[in-house]
């Protein structure tokens, strides 16, 4: 146990005696959520809206009338066909359509449910991809509200269309891949690069010719780098709830748990590159296009998994990430709790013991 | 009058406020081995890179290769070879490719190189390792080549920063009767070596302490100034009296 | 003790034999140096030996521990210092040394008699960063944790590769006192002028022990008359030696060169020949070998 003190004293030495790396650290989440939050946010207002209500009623005027009110969208009018609608867009007028079908209110209490589409012009994507959410959430609450009012359970469903970009963004969506990017880095870089200049640098020699026992080594290792993440997990935590706006719908501590899990698994990850490269250089260079380029690409942080050929879709399965990025989503944005998640953290752990499998499998207690 | 190719005098070099290098002033002369000695810590990689123009010095002036070394640094590059026991070749390339690389970096012509290179392996008998990759010749042989490789484009001065250390002893010589050569055809060796038995092999010597240096004359001269039998002795009286580093 | 009957070690396959039949022990107590450039085998060997390489075939045994079967008992009882610097350069020298003795599951203060003698002269640096060092203070703080577990073993690869000539003696001088102590100690080197420091050597080359004894005996077995010729003109002089049809070798020593001649050579013959070539103040004498032309001797 003493062993295992002075070793993690060690790696929280050569953390912070590395002023680089900490500020990249620290300054990662921070500099990524600004990057990609801010550049998606700030353009997001005055937003272009038109109506399509064939028949109107009490429903379709007041979900018209919530949207036209808020202070991020411009009313353009009602339009009177579906073709006029899709002029208008087409020439660049519109931003957002909302279309209401025949009799909305009769299929609403009878049937108890009722289809809204959005229309957005995602000729810009992030444009076109908020204007969605923002209506979505407006006619969200519009339901919360009447459902207390109206005894009977039912469901305004929306139905989102991009059209001209079937690319889904938004920042609610770049949130979850923002965490699962920056931990990714941190854990699987800085522990497969702490571990690999320990053998460039000569001390593992040292290491290993001392009774030193490999396992607590490797959890040692990991220890400094499981707080810093978990450090970086809350800085995107509260920089997006305060900063970009984005809620905490789920339980916090379910969304911790999750947080873990994955910490655990990319941290497994580092470990597992370890075992595969003795240059520090090389390291790097294997996490980051093995680790970060799948996160960027194949995770759904960027494009829609549900958009992609088969064999990536297939792919993007064994990309960590994806599982993660679903779970938050579901935990933190959707509100869900954790009957819903169950097989995401169940993939999760799984490909823990498989790393781990692996790297006490390929870990050496000599040098060849 | 010889010509002097090192000409310094109250070079100094601080980093923050520790003196690295303090005041030190001597010659060297066109065709001299010269050997630069002195402790770990004593100033002699710093007073080097002074000397081969990447370190520029904080005070002190002089000329290497009829250069100026604080004006015409880049002019003293192109005029000089260099070699160290960490760093001389690069291990992936072949002997060939080694030899044409640095060729091409002083500007040597294709042509100029080629018939060179033949001349070059002809006279280190390596013909047969010609395609071979630099990391599998012994470290003797390595040494050797890394040598003809530094003097390829006939500099003035060649710097060799502990050129033979973990070379095995019938190497060691052999490596010495190369900077002989070197020196007969007119070019000054300036070399830095833990080996006091080869500072006897050069014609003078200096031995650096504590950033100055304390002594500088010929090998049998400085025997008679400290009645040593050795330059070994000579060099303990010396290092002995070092305040700093170790 | 140490005892190695017959280590094997090869690299890439079979292609580089980095140990070719290896045998040797060193007695409890005993300072056994092995001897020879770069490149010869000393760091497989040493590797084996604290049980971070696993033979091709031999056995080695420290002080009764296999260093196969009994790995984690050898990594108790050995100190091991690596070729080059293996301590953290960003970690001061008392948290490196602190470091050290948790690992071997000790303090500083149990085992401070045994390093006294070498860490107080780095003492007055404690705070300072392992990589602002010079050279020989590494080296200092090096062994001071390699010793720091009070191991019955030292194990020193290289240990004054690069040093200067004044901090090796002293290292020497350490060694001396810490055999005084009743630790084994197995130390290679480079250096060839170090031998003497040892109660026993072994001339290694190519993987191979070309020849193991004391000092003493290495120097004692050498067959060839070797004298030492000394002039001016060194350089042409050695050309002139090996123009001579009974100078076998010609090789510069320092200021002299010493030469091996034939049984049929006498001293007077060369120096008129010498003088012939206008070499007039050179001074022949027969001379004693170290162990460098001991080597070369071996080597040729």
């Amino acid at each position: 146990m003493k062993q295992f003190i002075a070793f993690v004293k060690k790696e929280f030495h050569h953390i912070m005696r590395d002023n680089r790396t900490l500020l990249i650290i620290l300054g990662m989440p921070v500099v990524e959520i600004l990057l990609f939050g801010f550049a998606i946010n700030m353009e997001v207002q005055d937003i272009r809206v038109a109506f399509y209500d064939p028949t109107p009623d009490d429903f379709t005027t007041g979900i018209a009338e919530r949207i036209r009110q808020n202070s991020y969208f411009n009313y353009q009018g009602n339009m009177q066909s579906m073709e006029e609608m899709e002029e208008s867009m087409r020439k660049g007028k519109l931003d957002l359509a909302v279309v209401f079908p025949q009799k909305f209110q009769e299929s609403m209490v009878h049937s108890g449910k009722a289809a809204v589409q959005l229309l957005s012009n995602s000729s810009d994507p992030n444009r076109g991809s908020i204007s969605v959410t923002y209506a979505s959430a407006i006619i969200a609450g519009f339901q919360q509200e009447h459902t207390d009012l109206i005894q009977i359970p039912f469901r305004i469903e929306t139905e989102n269309r991009m059209i001209y970009n079937p690319l889904m963004k938004s920042s609610y969506m770049f949130v979850p891949g923002i965490m699962g990017l920056v931990l990714m880095i941190i854990c699987t870089i800085m522990t497969s690069v702490s571990i690999v200049r320990e053998k460039e640098r000569g001390t593992m020699e040292v290491l290993l010719a001392s009774p030193l026992k490999q396992g607590t080594m490797i959890f040692a290792k990991t220890v400094p780098y499981m707080v810093i993440s978990f450090i970086d997990f809350i800085i995107i935590l509260l920089l997006s709830y305060f900063i970009l706006g984005v809620p905490v719908n789920g339980n916090l501590l379910l969304l911790f748990v999750v947080a873990i899990l994955y910490i655990t698994l990319t941290l497994s990850y580092g470990l597992t590159v370890s075992t595969l490269v003795d240059k520090q250089v090389n390291a790097v260079i294997f996490s980051a296009t093995t680790a970060m380029i799948p996160v960027l690409m194949l995770s759904g942080m960027i494009f829609p998994i549900d958009n992609m050929p088969m064999v990536l879709q297939t792919l993007s399965a064994i990309v960590p990430a994806r599982w993660f990025i679903e779970a938050v989503r579901k935990v933190m944005i959707q509100g869900l709790g954790i009957t819903m998640i169950w097989k995401e953290m169940l993939i999760l752990i799984g490909m823990i013991l498989f790393l781990l499998g692996v790297t006490i499998a390929k870990t050496k207690k000599r040098l060849e | 009058m010889s010509i002097k190719v090192i000409e310094v005098s109250g070079l100094t070099k601080k980093f923050g406020n520790f003196t690295a290098v303090d005041h030190i002033t001597f010659d060297v002369e066109e065709g001299e081995i010269f050997g630069f000695l002195g402790a770990n810590g004593a100033g002699k990689t710093t007073a080097m890179q002074m000397l081969c123009g990447i370190s520029m010095p904080t005070a002190g002036a002089g000329t290497v290769a009829g250069y100026d070394i604080i004006k015409e640094n880049e002019l003293i590059k192109r005029n000089i070879g260099y070699m160290s026991q960490k760093f001389s070749l690069y291990e992936d390339l072949r002997v060939w490719e080694n030899i044409r690389l640095f060729g091409g970096i002083y500007g040597l012509s294709d042509k100029v190189i080629a018939t060179k290179t033949n001349a070059l392996l002809e006279k280190l008998n390596f013909q047969k390792e010609r395609n071979t990759l630099v990391k599998y010749l012994p470290l003797g042989w390595k040494q050797k080549l890394a040598f003809s490789v530094a003097i390829f484009h006939e500099p003035k001065i060649v710097f060799l920063d502990e050129p033979t250390g973990g070379v095995d002893p019938a190497m060691r010589r052999q490596f010495w009767e190369m900077i002989y050569e070197a020196a007969d055809q007119g070019i000054t060796v300036f070399v830095t070596t833990h080996y006091m038995d080869e500072a006897e092999y050069c014609n003078r010597v200096s031995i650096m302490v504590d950033g100055h240096i304390d002594a500088l004359d010929t090998p049998a001269a400085l025997r008679r100034q400290f009645s040593a039998d050795s330059m070994d002795e000579v060099f303990r009286q010396l290092a002995r009296k070092a305040k700093r580093g170790d | 003790m140490i005892e190695v009957k017959d280590l094997y070690k090869s690299y890439a396959k079979g292609k580089v034999n980095a140990l070719n039949g290896i045998t040797f022990s060193v007695k409890d107590g005993e300072v056994f140096g092995v001897i020879g450039p770069d490149g010869a085998g000393k760091s497989s060997l040493f590797r084996i030996l604290v049980s971070l390489l696993l033979p091709d075939g031999g056995s080695a045994v420290m002080n009764g521990n296999d260093v196969v079967k009994d790995y984690r008992k050898v990594r108790q009882i050995i100190g091991y210092m690596p070729g080059r610097f293996s301590l953290y350069q960003d970690l001061s020298v008392e948290e490196n040394l602190t470091f050290f003795a948790t690992l071997f599951n000790t303090t500083i203060e149990e085992n401070y008699h045994l390093i006294k003698d070498i860490y107080q002269q780095i003492e007055p640096f404690k705070d300072r960063r392992a990589g602002a060092l010079s050279g020989g203070m590494k080296q200092k703080l090096a062994l001071s944790c390699a010793l720091i577990h009070k191991p019955e073993i030292l194990i020193l690869d290289e240990p004054t590769t690069g040093v200067d000539p004044v901090s090796r003696k002293e290292f020497w001088d350490m060694l001396g006192r810490l055999k005084e102590q009743g630790i084994t100690i197995l130390v290679s080197t480079a250096y060839m002028d170090e031998a003497s420091r040892c109660d026993r050597i072994a001339l290694i080359r190519e993987g191979e022990f070309i020849a193991s004894d004391t000092p003493q005996g290495i120097i004692d077995n050498y067959a060839d008359i070797l004298w030492s010729v000394e002039g001016s003109r060194m350089s042409a002089l050695l050309d002139a030696l090996r123009g001579h049809s009974e100078v076998k070798t010609s090789f510069a020593f320092g200021d002299k060169i010493h030469i091996t001649v034939t049984e049929r050579l006498q001293a007077g013959e060369l120096k008129q020949y010498l003088s012939e070539k206008e070499f007039s103040d050179v001074r022949i004498a027969p001379i004693r070998p170290t162990v460098e032309d001991c080597f070369m001797a071996l080597t040729n």
